[in-house]
């Protein structure tokens, strides 16, 4: 049970953390000064909640590792991330897009966390969901909004729906650990989470005027580490740069 | 400072001019509606505006390091930091908006070069220790320019500077406390520590801007009270204020001639290079190129979400009124 | 003439934002910012302006839409109450050894 929980935090905190490092690449170029705001709460929110969910992740783990340990010095076939949040932005309809579903699954997910049989995951989930559900709200918006408004962002937003749907379906991929959690009362079944997110989709999706694609497929290999994308080696080489440098040292 | 060189203009004269002087005299607020002449509407615009650019600008050589930022403590930091400059030049833009120009307006003069920021955002961030040293000393060189400005003649200019100054109080602490760290560390560190002040000192003296002591768009700001205090008294208060705590950091400020004259209590000091610093403002430091292309990008690129977003606003509304048509 | 008209960089319209904080009696005058509509401008309001838990409530008005009293009209607006001194409780004298209040 150890194991999976170990793995099941680091799939909380690195999800979190890797969507927060892409988004936090817009801080300073995003297309208004309020948009660029906004985003910059985001990332922070997600970066609090890595720390919550990293830091229960060592303490489980105990082999003395810190959370940024964890961050900071591990290799890409260690992170499990889903490969959707590793993706890189794209222009600004892309991020909303990637945002608003990762948005739906996580406030679907960190819901039923909150009951949670594990006093401890319980608590971070209900002090993120309360983040999460503006971060829903706001993307939900964002994305109707660019969906219905002008012929260009109609596109755009068709486009990024396109590209990124098949990178959703990972979030709800299923395994062994999931089960055992899942029997102990610790978190939901991945899949479980579906049906919610797709109500999520379908309405919103809608109300953009967005045709959700036909296809089942879905791109896997992030969440169990076995095959990450390309991408991800990139953005651990600056995340990781200072720590990797000048190993030991305390900033 | 965020705003150097800042020309003032005077045009008027009159009964009315003289009633306008005696309530700035009288330390009262001027307000957006009041009648203010032309010259101080003027160079109130050219202040404020170049105030807010160099906020915006402000944002990419710290922003350059979220990414790099070592901790995860440190990103967060760091970011929030650097949204609280979009912040401030959001409240400066907003302050200047009162004054009849639009933002975007003022965001295009900023793009094809009319208006000017601080020439300090010119400089690269090439360490981590640069993002403490703009901390500790940009943001406390920025800091003595902008407690005064709250006390500014001008209303909503007065309001966004107490905001500002509000949120900014953790900014000069941040950078000193990474300082700090980088002080106590290892050999690499502190050499970083130490040539990241080697590099920051000098154009951070510039941003007070040349000596004005005889400028004649000094003393028209002064007397309009939207300048408080003239160029070198800040630069010599900062000089004052800083020595001791590079001292305290072990670090050496580059400058030979650097001592306390025992008369006066305070340092003296080596001028910065000024033809640099002319340099800096015609387009020709280090980074000029490259932030003004990151803007321009930042706003060509996002001009289809500022369109599409206000298109969905007009069919909404469209919709909303005829809905309720329908429904009379 | 309709805010297209008058807007031809299509510029996001200006907001006037207003916060009742966590201890607030009233909503309180904030600042301003740009948003494309009301429902935007709330959202925009909370990440500008509740970035340090600073509002429990929002009140967002376009600029536009606020009419002000003119500074000239100041006299005839506000001196007429400078002169009803009995309004504040400072214009009557009580005893101290009455009390409170």
């Amino acid at each position: 049970m150890g194991d999976h929980l170990f793995e099941f935090l680091l799939r909380q905190g690195d999800n979190t953390l890797i969507l927060s490092h892409r988004i936090s690449e817009w801080c300073g170029h995003a297309p208004i000064i309020e948009e660029d705001i906004a985003l910059a709460n985001i990332a922070l929110d997600l970066l609090g909640q890595t720390q919550m969910w990293l830091g229960l992740a060592a303490e489980v783990e105990g082999a003395g590792r810190s959370a940024d340990d964890l961050a900071m010095l591990r290799d890409a076939w260690d992170f499990r991330n889903a490969i959707l949040v590793e993706r890189p932005n794209g222009d600004f309809g892309q991020t909303m897009m990637r945002q608003f579903l990762f948005d739906a699954y996580h406030v679907e997910l960190l819901n039923r966390l909150a009951n949670s049989t594990d006093e401890r995951i319980a608590a971070i989930a209900a002090k993120s969901l309360k983040e999460v559900e503006y971060h829903f709200e706001r993307s939900a918006t964002t994305v109707i909004a660019l969906g219905d408004g002008s012929e260009e962002s109609h596109a755009r937003m068709q486009a990024a729906l396109d590209d990124q749907w098949t990178f959703a379906g990972e979030l709800f991929e299923t395994d062994a650990g999931d089960h055992a959690l899942n029997d102990a009362g610790i978190a939901p079944l991945p899949s479980e989470l579906r049906a919610g997110f797709n109500t999520r989709a379908i309405a919103v999706l809608g109300d953009a005027t967005l045709n959700i694609p036909e296809t089942t497929f879905a791109h896997s290999g992030g969440r169990s580490g076995k095959r990450h994308s390309e991408h991800l080696g990139h953005l651990l080489t600056q995340m990781q740069w200072l720590q990797r440098a000048y190993p030991g040292a305390t900033w | 400072m965020y705003a150097q060189m800042v020309k003032s203009e005077n045009t008027d004269s009159g009964p009315e001019l003289d009633a306008f002087q005696a309530r700035i005299d009288a330390g009262e607020k001027i307000e957006p509606k009041d009648w203010m002449p032309a010259g101080y509407r003027k160079t109130l615009i050219r202040q404020i505006s170049q105030h807010a650019h160099s906020e915006i600008v402000g944002q990419l050589p710290e922003g350059n390091w979220i990414t790099r930022a070592p901790t995860l403590e440190r990103k967060a930091i760091l970011l929030a930091k650097v949204q609280d400059e979009a912040g401030h030049g959001l409240y400066l833009y907003c302050a200047a908006e009162t004054l009849g120009v639009s933002r975007d307006e003022l965001t295009e003069m900023l793009l094809d070069g009319r208006m000017k920021y601080s020439s300090i955002f010119n400089y690269p961030t090439l360490t981590w220790a640069d993002i403490g040293a703009i901390g500790w000393l940009v943001d406390g060189a920025a800091i003595m320019n902008q407690v005064p400005l709250q006390r500014t003649s001008y209303g909503p200019y007065a309001r966004a500077m107490v905001r500002i100054c509000k949120e900014e109080s953790f900014h000069q602490r941040q950078g000193y406390d990474i300082m700090m760290k980088m002080a106590q560390g290892s050999e690499a560190q502190k050499r970083m520590a130490q040539d990241a002040l080697n590099r920051y000192w000098y154009p951070s003296l510039m941003m007070f801007g040349p000596s004005d002591k005889e400028s004649v768009h000094s003393a028209q700001s002064m007397s309009w009270r939207i300048k408080i205090n003239s160029n070198d008294e800040l630069r010599q208060k900062f000089v004052d204020q800083t020595v001791p705590q590079a001292e305290y950091l072990g670090l050496t400020v580059p400058d030979e001639n650097l001592r306390l004259d025992p008369e006066t209590g305070h340092y003296k000091f080596s001028e910065p290079d000024w033809t640099e610093f002319f340099e800096v403002l015609n387009g020709n430091g280090p980074c000029n190129k490259e932030r003004l292309e990151a803007r321009n990008k930042a706003w060509d690129d996002g001009q289809w979400v500022r369109d599409g977003m206000m298109a969905h606003a007009r069919k909404k509304a469209a919709r909303a009124a005829s809905a309720k048509v329908v429904a009379e | 003439m309709s805010y297209q008209d008058t807007n031809p960089r299509n510029e996001w319209p200006l907001w006037e934002i207003f916060i009742r904080g966590q201890h607030g009696m009233s909503h309180r005058h904030v600042g301003s910012l740009h948003a494309p509509d009301a429902e935007m401008a709330i959202k925009n309001a909370r990440d500008v302006y509740t970035r340090r838990n600073e509002g429990v409530s929002i009140w967002v008005v376009e600029a536009e839409k606020i009419t002000a009293s003119s500074p000239s009209d100041k006299g005839p607006m506000y001196e007429p109450s400078q002169s009803k001194v009995y309004r504040h409780p400072t214009f009557f004298d009580i005893p101290d050894d009455v009390g409170a209040m």
